[in-house]
């Protein structure tokens, strides 16, 4: 007989079918609007501060070439980025000088009308998913229940050990008062309620027909150029939070993990070790 | 043995997913967007973003204007830098003393209107940001004869729905045009500029007299207008989309974002 079913297994549900859906919804929305974004700012590859903007004298962020080689300027710290940034080699190992590479943008080839395209298409699926998760979550108790940081977990005590055990990858389900640790809520907290809408607003800041229907919003990020450097550092924010949450999901049991994320089912073994967390 | 089984086939399965999932990405994009069928789909969301624009917000809000401290610097010019076309050109070395902007189609009364006549015309100046589609913005100080004057001068007919501006330049083979609603081209800030910050509209940015209509991106503020004509069609006119780059480059009509 195997071992493994010798095991008593206790199957909890862990994921509500509105965060399910969501997340995998996301999950490829957002790819997509990264993906198309990053060919969108070929089109332009320099970031600034204000209101105005249009040349590199003026960029806090470059991404740029010299005919022979790619580099990447932040202020006044440069660093050669030949093969990746400003300057890669195409499908045919011909010399392509754009920003970022064509296996990071879509479409694979410099077309700023396309990427427009697919941007403004799946920034509405983006922003509605993001609402209807929002009022889901609200409603189910999603936010009240898991995401919530309670008053006892405010202590800087505990939120050390959790940052010790993360930095020792000591990932064991935690049987405090709710499935996610303090760590996990921060970044769950900060992702929904700052960086997603930080993403739209600073989109929706970029139209100039907005800015004359909504002219508060470049008050609130300080002009249409800080608007466009505040959506590219989001999203930059946003694609570190996907590689950071891939790698929790490998540490803690990638197979349980997504199994839960599909059918809301997490198995937890009676051999602690064993045990998924939420990634 | 079953359950090793089917979790050994699961994790092939999801091994499969991540490492194809790149590639698949990339080729599925790819070919999806050279499909005809796929395309139009995503035109839906040009339809929608102006609907949802018209009707959320104030059809008559005006861009923000600036002060004349916030003026930029440097002013990029992109497109064309003079006009192209022979009888721009004589215009040009006579400093458009015998230039007149022509008036026509879809109106009661076709008008020609030389420069003086224009500049003459009440006048507004306004200092607003011009948004390129590629992503850089420059402010600039406006001065000209708001658009709605002439059409009203013209008694543009009610059954007019576009505005088209035809320019003496070509970019490439083709001659620059570009168009714009009614809605847009009764909008105040919605400016025939033949001034810039406080001088005669240089020749590179447009003159005599270029198009100013706030509120869209650059590629629809036309430099070089010789003539503008009212009609209830687009299709009749080049490649048939309304404007250069939405012939030529499948730039959206409403380049409000």
């Amino acid at each position: 007989m195997d071992a493994a079913q010798n095991m008593t297994q206790e199957v909890a549900k862990r994921h509500r079918l509105s965060t399910r859906i969501w997340h995998w919804l996301n999950a490829c929305v957002a790819t997509i609007l990264l993906m198309s974004g990053l060919m969108i700012f070929n089109a332009h590859p320099h970031l600034y501060w204000g209101d105005f903007g249009s040349r590199e004298d003026y960029a806090w962020l470059q991404i740029d070439d010299t005919r022979t080689t790619g580099f990447v300027r932040i202020g006044s710290a440069r660093v050669e980025t030949t093969g990746v940034f400003g300057l890669s080699l195409g499908s045919n190992d011909n010399v392509r000088r754009v920003a970022f590479p064509g296996w990071a943008t879509i479409p694979t080839g410099y077309d700023l009308a396309a990427a427009r395209r697919w941007h403004f298409v799946f920034a509405w699926a983006f922003a509605l998913g993001l609402t209807v998760f929002m009022l889901a979550s609200l409603f189910n108790g999603h936010i009240r229940k898991d995401l919530h940081v309670r008053r006892a977990e405010w202590s800087a005590a505990a939120i050390w050990t959790d940052i010790k055990n993360h930095a020792r990858l000591r990932l064991s389900p935690e049987h405090g008062l709710s499935n996610y640790n303090i760590i996990q809520k921060f970044s769950y907290i900060g992702v929904i309620f700052l960086l997603l809408p930080l993403l739209i607003l600073t989109g929706i800041t970029m139209s100039p027909a907005m800015n004359a229907a909504w002219p508060w919003l470049l008050d609130l990020f300080g002009g249409r150029q800080s608007a466009r450097s505040l959506h590219f550092i989001a999203a930059f924010l946003l694609a570190l939070f996907v590689v950071v949450h891939l790698i929790m999901v490998l540490l803690s049991g990638p197979i349980n993990g997504i199994r839960s994320m599909i059918t809301g089912r997490h198995v937890t073994a009676s051999k602690p070790d064993q045990g998924g967390k939420l990634p | 043995m079953t359950d090793d089984r089917t979790s050994f086939r699961r994790r092939d399965v999801l091994r499969g997913v991540t490492l194809g999932s790149s590639a698949l990405i990339l080729s599925g994009c790819d070919v999806m967007n050279e499909n005809a069928t796929f395309r139009s789909a995503l035109r839906v969301a040009e339809k929608l973003n102006q609907a949802t624009h018209r009707t959320l917000t104030d059809r008559a809000a005006l861009a923000p204007e600036f002060a004349l401290s916030d003026i930029s610097p440097v002013f990029k010019t992109n497109g064309s830098l003079t006009g192209t076309s022979t009888d721009y050109l004589a215009h040009l070395q006579n400093n458009f003393a015998d230039w007149r902007l022509r008036i026509d189609g879809m109106v009661a009364n076709p008008m020609d209107i030389g420069l003086e006549a224009l500049r003459a015309m009440p006048a507004r100046t306004q200092i607003t940001r011009h948004d390129c589609v590629e992503g850089w913005s420059a402010i600039a100080q406006w001065q000209g004869t708001p658009l709605r004057l002439l059409l009203q001068q013209a008694q543009l007919s009610p059954r007019a729905k576009y505005i088209v501006f035809h320019c003496a330049d070509n970019y490439g083979a083709r001659p620059y045009y570009e168009s714009i609603d009614v809605i847009d081209a009764f909008h105040p800030q919605t400016i025939l500029a033949w001034g810039m910050n406080g001088e005669t509209l240089p020749v590179k940015y447009g003159a005599p007299v270029r198009l100013r209509v706030e509120r869209q991106l650059g590629y629809k503020h036309a430099k070089y207008v010789m003539r503008i004509e009212a009609t209830d069609d687009l299709s009749k006119f080049h490649g048939g989309k309304g404007g250069y780059w939405e012939d030529v480059g499948d730039y959206e009509y409403y380049a409000g974002i």
